[in-house]
């Protein structure tokens, strides 16, 4: 009889856990969708500044580590390949990074006086996320390039 | 609170038409507006917003910074050599500060 009432139990506590999780499940699951919906806003970023303008093939060289420690210095360093002459030269450069709370990180503006075109800094980043970089020419083309940096410790300070 | 202090590393002397690269650091909190303190209380944003070169007058090398840049700011960019003049590099912090150097370049 104990043991019934114990197996009833457990039985009736079994399929209350599956439907606890899954419900939980598909709690988390919007959870996710809705933290990812970050994403969205890098692409319609990303629009801003291309509207209008086309894409060109370009050498753009970036260079960020795979892996970044700490979250709070990840060198970010760029190289476009570009006669940078007063007829044709890279004219801006944005780095985005799709996972920050706000994901423009930088603005560069260049100038044919620069020689070549290359620069770098040291950025946040809050996660494991993708940086991106859109490079307009004068000639309203552009550019975009993407790189994957896996963040061990945040640095968003939250 | 440490001193709001800029740096630049720029060559001396460069010869004609060569390509250098500025490197240029200041000292600065980069409060991004989004984290706490000991008590609980955000810390207001405080960045560098702007950063602009200029080489006798021209503009040469502008960068818009956001919250997501590390503190103390480092910024290196290329410059192409083609006469001799004074750098004048100057950082803008939120609610208008200026935090402005000088540097000379020779041709050699």
């Amino acid at each position: 009889m104990i043991r019934k009432k114990i197996g009833g139990f457990v039985n009736i506590s079994r399929r209350k856990a599956i439907k606890m999780i899954a419900v939980s499940s598909a709690f988390f699951c919007s959870g996710v969708g809705g933290v990812l919906a970050g994403k969205p806003e890098v692409s319609d970023q990303i629009n801003n500044v291309i509207s209008g303008s086309q894409a060109r093939e370009a050498d753009v060289f970036l260079d960020v580590p795979e892996i970044a420690e700490n979250g709070n210095q990840v060198k970010v360093a760029f190289e476009i390949e570009s006669p940078m002459s007063a007829s044709d030269f890279v004219q801006e450069v944005y780095i985005m990074a799709d996972g920050n709370p706000a994901p423009n990180v930088a603005k560069f503006n260049f100038t044919p006086y620069s020689g070549e075109c290359f620069a770098s800094t040291r950025m946040r980043l809050s996660k494991t996320q993708d940086v991106y970089l859109v490079a307009k020419f004068n000639d309203g083309t552009h550019s975009i390039t993407q790189s994957t940096i896996k963040v061990t410790i945040g640095g968003c300070g939250g | 609170m440490s001193k709001i202090k800029p740096r630049a590393k720029i060559p001396k002397e460069a010869e004609l038409d060569e390509v250098i690269e500025i490197k240029t650091l200041i000292r600065h909190p980069m409060h991004s507006g989004r984290v706490k303190d000991v008590n609980g209380k955000t810390i207001p944003r405080l960045i560098i917003n702007k950063f602009n070169a200029t080489f006798n007058g021209k503009v040469v090398f502008t960068v818009n910074l956001e919250p997501s840049i590390s503190s103390n700011p480092y910024i290196s960019f290329p410059f192409k050599v083609k006469e001799e003049g004074t750098f004048e590099l100057s950082w803008e912090e939120d609610g208008g500060n200026q935090y402005k150097l000088t540097k000379s370049l020779k041709v050699v």
